[in-house]
């Protein structure tokens, strides 16, 4: 093995790359730990508020949709960046007034937290568009049948809305997860440690930059191609008894 | 779609536009929000604004520029991206694919520090390129945000162009064919303009992603709008003024974008 590497001229990068210190894997993979924290949160954050905004934009009131497209069009519009940034102030300005109204001090705010609550209310904004689609894709007569039975709203959401959408709105929520791992990067600029910031501090400190961008590029490939096959499982057990959609398209 | 559209379409659009924003909710709501207006107007700072006036209209113009040309370049990379996806032999196919997935598979932010720090800490050791023409441009950090941004959009868009090229009408291809057109002149007449077509709304999405990505150059000391902003906040400690102006500016250059790919489908023959 160290043999193979030696004649590759790899042997310092293993070095770096080391799991314990000096090497500085172990923190690379910590960093991934943190995203990858960050990303299930957001993911679930962001489809609990997808959830209600689709119901919302589809069986709401007039004042709740034109509150909901306001919603959707400028977290959709505006960058990223600029959002975690605006949110994470706002976050940070509510928590420490309601706490100092109640009588605490400052409070530290968690990076984690605080990722999960900006990055959330971004995908949010993209899972209202996905669920909306998805639900209005659901033939309207299953749906009216459920309620001639007379089930109640939420039943009805949980018992043949969710699952009846589930095959439409997996290829969208497939690419909203893939988002939220890559934005996660985008903490890394408020300060929070993880992968991407990892890397850079390993890198800015050892100086051997391609090592660990590249190293870090490598793992956040592996959760994508990793994400893909997961999902492609997920899309098939939703598609289950749905007539397959391939010999029809072409 | 089937029928052929009139081309009064998007003047009863704007009417109808019109009329739907005079329902009462919609004008309680409209009177809300000229009152945050005039609320944020009276009540914040907003006494820095000339100071920083010309460094924030130099950043505009300069997340303009990034944006334009990025999005050409990485327009014109990703047509042969896609046509050696969609058609290509394996050994064009499959380097072209496994750069869309590399690209739309690791963070943007990451692959700007590895473009930035990673070549802008190899080139000054080799000593031909230090003694190159290119090596003033090369020290300075706008050449790794636009290649960074171009590789970025090239990526994405190659696998749009994947679908667009292999979505065309086959038979026209080969009616093309029949009346002994060279290879090339289908393509530039035929088969390019109709799969641009087909995606014009794909193109503008992500038009408006690549908008949304140019922020992220301000972190290898790019002077846009969003720099100007952040030097603004740790200037005068000011938070939140700076950052509503700044997504206005970008929420603006959106509606621009998505006003002018509009003007591009409606312009375009409808099938």
């Amino acid at each position: 093995m160290e043999l193979i590497l030696e004649t590759l001229g790899l042997a310092r990068s293993a070095e770096l790359l080391a799991l314990n210190p000096p090497g500085w894997g172990g923190n690379l993979l910590r960093g991934l730990a943190n995203s990858l924290q960050i990303a299930f949160g957001a993911f679930g954050f962001g489809l609990v508020i997808g959830l209600f905004g689709a119901s919302g934009k589809l069986y709401g009131g007039v004042v709740v949709r034109d509150l909901l497209a306001i919603y959707t069009t400028v977290i959709r519009a505006v960058p990223e960046l600029v959002l975690i940034l605006i949110l994470y102030y706002v976050g940070t300005d509510l928590i420490n007034q309601v706490s100092q109204a109640m009588g605490y001090g400052r409070v530290e705010i968690s990076g984690v937290v605080a990722g999960i609550w900006v990055l959330g209310i971004v995908q949010g904004a993209y899972a209202t568009e996905v669920l909306r689609g998805a639900i209005q894709a659901v033939p309207k007569g299953q749906i009216e049948a459920a309620r001639a039975y007379g089930m109640p709203p939420t039943m009805i959401m949980r018992r043949v809305t969710i699952p009846a959408m589930m095959s439409f709105a997996t290829p969208g929520l497939a690419n909203l997860w893939l988002i939220a791992t890559k934005d996660t990067a985008l903490l890394a600029i408020v300060g929070f440690s993880e992968l991407t910031l990892e890397t850079r501090q390993a890198a800015a400190s050892t100086r051997a930059y391609f090592t660990f961008f590249l190293a870090a590029g490598a793992l956040y490939m592996m959760v994508t191609l990793f994400s893909g096959a997961i999902f492609a499982r997920i899309e098939k057990w939703a598609r289950r008894g749905q007539p397959s959609l391939r010999g029809t398209s072409k | 779609m089937g029928a052929p559209r009139p081309t009064l379409a998007a003047g009863d659009k704007q009417m109808i536009d019109w009329r739907s924003l005079l329902q009462p909710h919609r004008i309680v709501l409209m009177a809300l929000f000229a009152g945050l207006v005039i609320w944020c107007a009276v009540s914040l700072r907003w006494d820095w604004i000339p100071e920083y006036t010309p460094l924030a209209i130099e950043g505009a113009w300069r997340t303009i520029w990034i944006l334009v040309v990025t999005t050409v370049a990485g327009f014109l990379l990703a047509i042969p991206l896609g046509l050696a996806q969609a058609v290509g032999p394996w050994y064009l196919s499959a380097p072209a694919k496994t750069f869309c997935t590399i690209i739309r598979g690791t963070p943007l932010l990451l692959q700007i520090w590895l473009l930035y720090y990673g070549l802008g800490s190899l080139f000054p050791q080799i000593p031909w390129i230090r003694g190159s023409e290119l090596w003033p441009y090369l020290r300075q950090a706008w050449p790794y945000a636009v290649l960074a941004l171009t590789l970025s959009y090239a990526g994405y868009e190659g696998e749009v162009m994947r679908g667009a090229f292999s979505g065309v009408n086959k038979g026209q291809l080969e009616a093309a064919n029949a009346f002994g057109m060279p290879r090339f002149t289908m393509f530039r007449r035929i088969w390019l303009p109709q799969a641009i077509r087909n995606v014009l709304p794909t193109l503008g999405g992500e038009t408006i992603l690549q908008l949304k990505a140019t922020p992220l150059v301000a972190t290898i000391t790019v002077v846009e709008i969003y720099s100007v902003s952040s030097r603004v906040r740790s200037d005068t400690f000011i938070v939140y003024e700076p950052l509503i102006l700044l997504a206005v500016f970008y929420m603006i250059i959106a509606g621009i974008i998505t006003l002018m790919f509009r003007r591009f489908e409606n312009q375009t023959v409808q099938r």
